[in-house]
């Protein structure tokens, strides 16, 4: 008994690659991928792991450290690939050393992504042998095993995990770690310098591989057969198996895949011939169904099953048996609750300054700070992926201009993301004689996905202290005149306010840097001593308020507009960002 | 008991939502049942309502509920007893915690708390309805509440056989065992 957790998808594939050895991590956060290197931290005696800037980063990283002869492990969310997919498909060309494993957790469903992407697509596109863990046991099971195919195929595995894999708790078993360590480095230009000769030989080469994975995935145990009744088939992976077990029950047969890149086709066709209807239940794109029919297999799948969107047993059963399950319902219904910037976040002040800019147009990013897109701020008027601020500005702003328009251009990014991809962006507008002003709100740490170092916060994932980037610095040392550079304190209207105008006035690309550490952070000495920090509150005298609602429109979640406008005491942290839009004086600061 | 149970918690970021399921499932896990415990929390910390959903039995597959299917519901907070109605299974069981906690549309006035929520939830299923908030602060710690919920749903479950107090006391520091166990009774009293 005492041997089995409760764990969570990236606890077990954390635990999993602490079995099997693992000498390296990286990874940039992500949800849902980002507890695998926080749990991997909690190993740090017997392995290394650290936060990388970004994903490529992070994967490069990994196959460095395969390349040395350790076993290696990245971790990114679904989108992360597409930032890591240039090193990825070539390492499908130069195969491992140690073994090599990435684990890609895709969102289906975009419980909190930009988009939905069905990542199982890259193991086909990069020929990537690729495994799917259902529940916590395979994570772990499974990560494990990748690590040994890995090193056996010559070839990075890729671990496809989704949100509810991810995020669900089941019963792991533990076992020992195993002291693999590093393997012998050979130098083999042949096999690691990939310039068009070399990477030609290594292209005809992954055909053999790909027919000895075949041959693996058609025999392997982790594509089982569940053989019951003969009038249903079913063939799954990943969670959707559970949500299948759920819908079909015990009377259907299953073909349970764990390996589906490449599949196991003379499995399938042995299946399909034992079951007079084959179903094909899989989450997003239709990847299993067009291979099987590819292969001339007949069976049912997305003319039925949602093509997008999450899956879940309602929705299977509906889609397949037509049934429904009598539920309640009220004629009253919740107001949503959606998620705002907390009480005393330090984008609020920027954002409330901002919002008061006409004739600008915002270009957001990904991070707390979108939020400063919800009412009532709505501040931004683009948001596409990470790091994409500062360039789409620089190219509005260079539209703008050819077309004799006025409009000018701000972007904004999170500290973090700025690093992530920031910066070279940033050289985009320096470099090309940019007009747009980037803002970059330093908020002392990794916000929105649950307070990850970053390089300017001077510690690492491992817990030592690490030189902080200046970014004002980098700024001048990639082009950005000094006096363009401005740094100010988010919570002080007039000095954002002052910033603003003087950086919208000028003809020459301009940076904004908002310094004040995220209100849930854990402070550190650094922390305390550079900022005042003491606890503070606000409080509305009820004599002189007017109810004109102007704090109210700050979109504080501290403040209550009743009858009476008041301010929670419990969630006010006195930001005092209220006290300064408030025309009648009437919000005080006390202790 | 072959039969999956499904229990679904529902609230506000930090309400303690999550620290109540573990020590569930830490019981059941122990008395040898096979658990699934899956948690949404999006941007919990930034005010969303946060779920958790706990199914045990003999074998568990799907991680998560389906509609009508949670044999009981607990509320930590008065209108995401109403948001998650659909998941009750007709028949099952609602406990609720009596506390309104404004979400930022009523806040800033754009959109008004709802009217007679606990008449209505009462009226459409077997509730238990208290202020297990009020409970928690007369027991001088306000933060148990949850543990008050999670008293409540326990005595709902009618598993006498497990060692609740076990399962508590390896999940909360030393120096809250005894106040936590205190909110625990003061909780299944109210059912
Ligand atoms: C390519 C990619 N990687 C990771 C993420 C997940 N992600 C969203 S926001 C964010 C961090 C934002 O941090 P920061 O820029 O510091 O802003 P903050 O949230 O602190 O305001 C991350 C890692 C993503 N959306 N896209």
């Amino acid at each position: 008994m005492n041997n089995k957790h409760l764990l969570t998808g990236n606890e077990a594939v954390a635990r999993g690659a602490y079995e099997a050895g693992l000498m390296f991590a990286s990874a940039y956060p992500g949800t849902p991928s980002t507890e695998i290197l926080e749990t991997l931290a909690e190993y740090k005696d017997s392995l290394y792991c650290e936060w990388a800037p970004n994903e490529k980063v992070a994967l490069e990283a990994a196959i460095g450290a395969s390349i040395a002869g350790g076993r290696a492990l990245a971790a990114m969310k679904h989108v992360g690939v597409n930032v890591a997919a240039d090193p990825l498909f070539t390492a499908a060309y130069t195969g491992v050393n140690g073994g090599l494993v990435l684990a890609a957790a895709d969102d289906p469903g975009q419980h909190s992504s930009q988009n939905e992407q069905d990542n199982r697509n890259y193991a086909i596109a990069a020929r990537l042998l690729m495994l799917e863990p259902s529940d916590s046991q395979e994570a772990k099971d499974f990560t494990k095993l990748g690590f040994e195919l890995s090193e056996r195929f010559d070839m990075p595995v890729m671990l496809r995990l989704t949100t509810r894999v991810c995020h669900s708790k089941s019963v792991v078993e533990f076992e020992e770690r195993q002291e693999v360590g590093a393997k012998p480095y050979e130098k083999d230009i042949r096999k690691y310098v990939m310039v068009p000769a070399n990477a030609k030989v290594k292209r005809a080469h992954l055909e053999d591989v790909l027919r000895a994975m075949a041959e693996y995935s058609n025999t392997c145990e982790i594509n089982r057969e569940e053989i019951n009744g003969t009038e249903i088939g079913v063939i799954s992976a990943g969670v959707a198996y559970q949500y299948a077990k759920d819908v079909f029950g015990p009377e259907a047969s299953y073909l349970k895949l764990g390996m589906t890149y490449p599949m196991p086709l003379e499995k399938i066709k042995a299946f399909a011939s034992k079951v007079k209807k084959l179903y094909v239940i899989e989450e997003m794109d239709p990847y299993m169904e067009r291979q099987i029919k590819e292969a001339g297999i007949d069976c049912i799948g997305k003319d039925v099953i949602p093509a997008y969107d999450e899956l879940n047993t309602d929705i299977i059963r509906k889609a397949v048996f037509g049934e429904e399950a009598p539920t309640l319902s009220s004629d009253k219904t919740a107001v949503v609750r959606p998620p705002a910037m907390c009480a005393g976040c330090p984008h609020r002040g920027f954002f409330y300054a901002l919002s008061k800019k006409k004739n600008i147009m915002v270009t957001g990013d990904i991070g707390c700070y979108t939020l400063g897109a919800a009412a009532p701020l709505a501040a931004l008027d683009t948001t596409v992926c990470m790091g994409a601020s500062i360039s789409m500005g620089h190219g509005a702003a260079k539209v703008f201009r050819a077309s004799n328009s006025d409009k000018k251009v701000v972007a904004v990014i999170g500290d973090s993301t700025f690093f992530h991809s920031g910066i070279t962006s940033l050289i985009d507008v320096t470099y090309n004689k940019g007009v747009s002003v980037s803002v970059i709100l330093d908020n002392r740490i990794t916000g929105m996905t649950g307070h990850q170092q970053n390089p300017g916060t001077g510690l690492t994932l491992m817990g030592e202290p690490a030189v902080e980037v200046d970014i004002p610095m980098l700024c001048q040392a990639i082009g950005m005149k000094k006096e363009n550079i401005y740094t100010v304190n988010p919570l002080k209207l007039a000095e954002v306010d002052a910033a603003l105008d003087e950086a919208l006035a000028k003809d020459e690309p301009c940076v904004i840097i908002t310094k004040w550490p995220c209100v849930l952070k854990k402070f550190t000495q650094e922390d305390k001593s550079s900022f005042d920090l003491s606890p503070k509150k606000c409080v509305i005298d009820q004599e002189k308020c007017r109810k004109c609602k102007m704090c109210v429109k700050t979109g504080c979640p501290a403040i209550y507009s009743g009858d009476t406008i008041t301010i929670n005491r419990e969630s006010c942290t006195g930001c005092g960002v209220c006290a300064q839009v408030c025309p009648f004086d009437a919000i005080k600061e006390v202790k | 008991m072959s039969e999956t149970k499904n229990i679904l918690l529902v609230g506000v970021g930090g309400q303690g939502t999550i620290l109540a399921s573990k020590i569930l499932s830490a019981g059941l896990l122990e008395a040898g049942y096979d658990v699934k415990m899956s948690e949404i929390h999006g941007m919990s910390q930034r005010g969303g309502n946060v779920s958790t959903q706990i199914r045990f039995g003999e074998k568990v597959y799907s991680p998560i509920i389906g509609k009508g299917e949670a044999d009981i519901i607990v509320a930590f907070e008065t209108m995401e007893a109403l948001r998650w109605i659909s998941c009750l299974k007709v028949g099952g069981k609602m406990v609720i915690n009596d506390h309104e906690i404004p979400s930022v549309p009523i806040q800033m006035g754009v959109a008004e708390y709802p009217e007679g929520v606990l008449e209505e939830l009462a009226s459409k299923a077997d509730v238990s309805i208290f202020k297990a908030s009020q409970i928690a602060e007369e027991l001088g710690n306000p933060k148990t509440m949850n543990i008050v919920l999670l008293g409540a749903l326990v005595k709902a479950l009618n598993m006498p056989h497990i060692d609740w107090e076990k399962a508590i006391r390896d999940n909360v520091k030393k120096d809250f065992e005894d106040i936590n166990i205190q909110a625990f009774y003061a909780g299944a009293a109210q059912v």
